[in-house]
């Protein structure tokens, strides 16, 4: 209960917190130069232990003579470059959908309703760090090879069991990002708010929690497509026509050509990683136009 | 039958009681502000009325309808929360629009309605806006005009302008007012700011660790506290210890001195019981001889703008502490710290509160006073 001889006042105590509290700024400029030098030279090592790799690639790629013939053989002579960079790339957009439809509504109602099961569900989506894929892969092969889903005996089977697997891979890196984007918005009062407006599950999560994870789910989809396109180990079980067992298999009998398909391997995962993020903002510019009308 | 009913409403989490025996019968257009402070149950209750939560006992009703267990999303209710809850994908007029959306109302409707509320809210051109292009004040309107857009039986609004600095929650609270009388819907408020409850509301409820603590107007909240939790949280109320001498004489004693009131009350000589008396029935110095003198010492002094707070410590400074307000002029003279003082109120100016006065009670109280 507040008694009588303590209303509205202010202690003393409160005003010195406060004027404690704003002290440590006078000395703050002096110290930001010195880490800002350090922070530089740390992000030039990265840069250095990033980029060197690429130049040297790069560079050797160009070594086999005219100029460029490294990219003429692999991009004019070689049709297996193309299909298993295609081939890859749609089962990349297939494992970035369905790991979206699995992860988005699983994480939106561990944060939301369930918020006691999060360690749980964060160390089943760790396990993939943990199981090596060629496990992963002969357990799917074991588990899917008989009825009642035999899937191993076909290729369009083959072709489910290998974005199931590339799903499972994902996990860790889709399901921080969703986690990540989830916890930067207010999930439930956002939520409440739609209900109270009338709103169903699905129009929640489809107009007021997926718009709003739009960055978060870029890269998770940066990420995922990354692995998909360089996996190898189980594409390679999986005898699935897929980039990486091609830039395994072609490593094993060319010298300068695996070279330049790593080259150009990069630079399509960057176009494609730009595609997204160009599409993302086109559909951010389209809500504000409605929203301007 | 009343418009909207909570009757024996509860709610348990787990071993801890967040809300007991919450009754309440508002009616149509009237204005309730739940007041208490944090913990006390009132944005509970006001979440089991909007659906979030769902009572362990009892039974909510709207417009005769029992919506105790029916989903949020189908009760038609308008809810506007503390952090705005805009949605910062969509702009201002797709905000407000969203409940016509869902409820699938033609385009044309719709933008009609989102124009109409815009001006109601005084931010017609700022349909075209994002959340985060605008200041809390104009987020907090948009997110009122958002719950009101598709005309909901009844407004919730869980302390909607706590985040907004003095200026802007005065004046926004004004607003919220007009809008309501204006379209004349039911609406709960919950508020911990006494000054906001009192302003606004038809009716105050004030809760106290998940209980009913009184029910009343504003004036009759604030005049008349029927227990020492509502006397001590609502105004500024200087609730003293007393011991009765002779109750049907209305004579007891503070702190060894005497006092006699205008009317009797109850108790046994002897018994403590508590007094609760405004800070504005209290005057410096000698009075009439119908009033009521104590003595005591100057403990502090402080100035308030427009008026100036002086605490009084009865028995030399070592006893209660009596709070009393004198408005400031520029031929005040103050009183110095530790000088003996003497201070004077009416008798018929201080209430007898009963710490365990239940809630039926209260009207009986009010009459008797």
């Amino acid at each position: 209960m507040t008694g009588p001889g303590n209303f509205g006042m202010r202690t003393p105590g409160a005003l010195e917190a406060v004027e404690g509290s704003a002290r440590p700024t006078l000395t703050q400029p002096r110290g930001i130069s010195g880490s800002r030098v350090v922070s530089w030279l740390i992000f030039a090592a990265g840069i250095f232990y990033f980029f060197l790799p690429l130049v040297a690639t790069l560079l050797f790629s160009l070594r086999l003579q005219p100029l460029g013939k490294a990219y003429d053989n692999v991009l004019n002579h070689d049709p297996r470059f193309v299909s298993s960079l295609i081939y890859s790339g749609l089962v990349g957009l297939g494992t970035i959908a369905i790991s979206i439809l699995l992860i988005v509504p699983t994480a939106y109602w561990v944060r939301l309703r369930v918020p006691r099961a999060r360690p749980y569900v964060e160390f089943i989506t760790l396990l993939p760090f943990v199981i090596p894929p060629v496990i992963l892969v002969f357990s799917l092969l074991r588990a899917f090879s008989g009825p009642p889903f035999q899937l191993s005996g076909s290729h369009e089977g083959l072709n489910v069991l290998v974005v199931c697997a590339y799903v499972i891979l994902s996990y860790p890196y889709m399901y921080r990002a969703v986690d990540a984007g989830l916890r930067a918005i207010d999930v439930r009062t956002l939520t409440e708010a739609a209900q109270s407006m009338g709103a169903g599950w699905t129009r929640i999560l489809w107009s007021v929690i997926l718009p709003n994870l739009r960055v978060a789910l870029i890269s998770g989809a940066f990420l995922t497509l990354a692995i998909v396109i360089g996996e190898y180990t189980i594409a390679s079980f999986l005898v699935r026509p897929a980039f990486g067992p091609y830039l395994a298999l072609l490593g094993r009998d060319k010298a300068f050509e695996p070279a330049a398909v790593t080259i150009i391997s990069f630079g399509v995962t960057w176009l494609a990683m730009g595609l997204i993020a160009f599409l993302g903002r086109g559909s951010r510019q389209g809500v504000q136009l409605t929203g301007g009308r | 039958m009343s418009y909207l009913e909570l009757t024996n409403v509860q709610k348990r989490f787990g071993a801890t009681t967040a809300v007991e025996s919450f009754n309440l019968a508002a009616e149509q257009g009237e204005f309730v502000s739940f007041l208490g402070p944090s913990g006390c149950g009132k944005t509970t209750t006001l979440r089991m009325i909007a659906g979030f939560e769902q009572p362990t006992a009892g039974t909510i009703m709207i417009n005769g309808q029992d919506v105790t267990y029916m989903p949020p999303n189908r009760r038609n209710v308008g809810m506007v929360f503390q952090s705005y809850a805009l949605f910062p994908n969509m702009s201002v007029a797709d905000n407000i629009g969203f409940g016509l959306r869902v409820r699938k109302r033609p385009k044309d409707q719709i933008r009609k309605r989102v124009g109409e509320l815009l001006e109601l809210i005084n931010l017609p051109d700022k349909g075209g806006r994002y959340p985060y292009q605008l200041s809390g004040g104009q987020q907090q309107r948009v997110a009122l005009a958002r719950a009101l857009a598709f005309e909901p039986q009844v407004l919730l609004l869980d302390e909607p302008l706590s985040a907004l600095d003095a200026k802007i929650r005065v004046a926004l609270r004004h607003e919220i007012r007009s809008i309501q009388r204006q379209l004349g819907i039911t609406t709960v408020y919950v508020t911990h700011d006494q000054e906001e409850a009192l302003s606004l509301s038809d009716r105050v409820v004030v809760m106290s660790e998940g209980r009913m603590e009184q029910v009343g107007t504003p004036f009759e909240i604030y005049n008349f506290p029927t227990t020492a939790f509502v006397a001590s949280f609502v105004g500024t109320l200087n609730v003293l210890p007393g011991v009765v001498v002779d109750a049907p004489g209305g004579r007891l004693t503070i702190a060894g001195q005497g006092v006699r009131l205008a009317h009797a009350f109850e108790g046994s000589a002897g018994r403590e019981i508590k007094i609760a008396l405004r800070p504005e029935m209290v005057t410096l110095g000698a009075g009439d001889d119908g009033q009521n003198q104590l003595t005591g010492k100057v403990t502090d002094v402080s100035f308030l703008g427009s008026i100036v707070r002086i605490r009084v410590g009865l028995n030399g400074g070592d006893g209660p502490v009596v709070v009393l307000d004198v408005f400031n002029e520029p031929t005040l003279k103050l009183p110095q710290l530790g000088e003996t003082a003497t201070i004077t109120f009416p008798q018929d100016g201080p209430l007898v509160l009963d710490p365990k006065a239940p809630v039926e009670s209260v009207e009986a109280l009010i009459a008797e006073a």
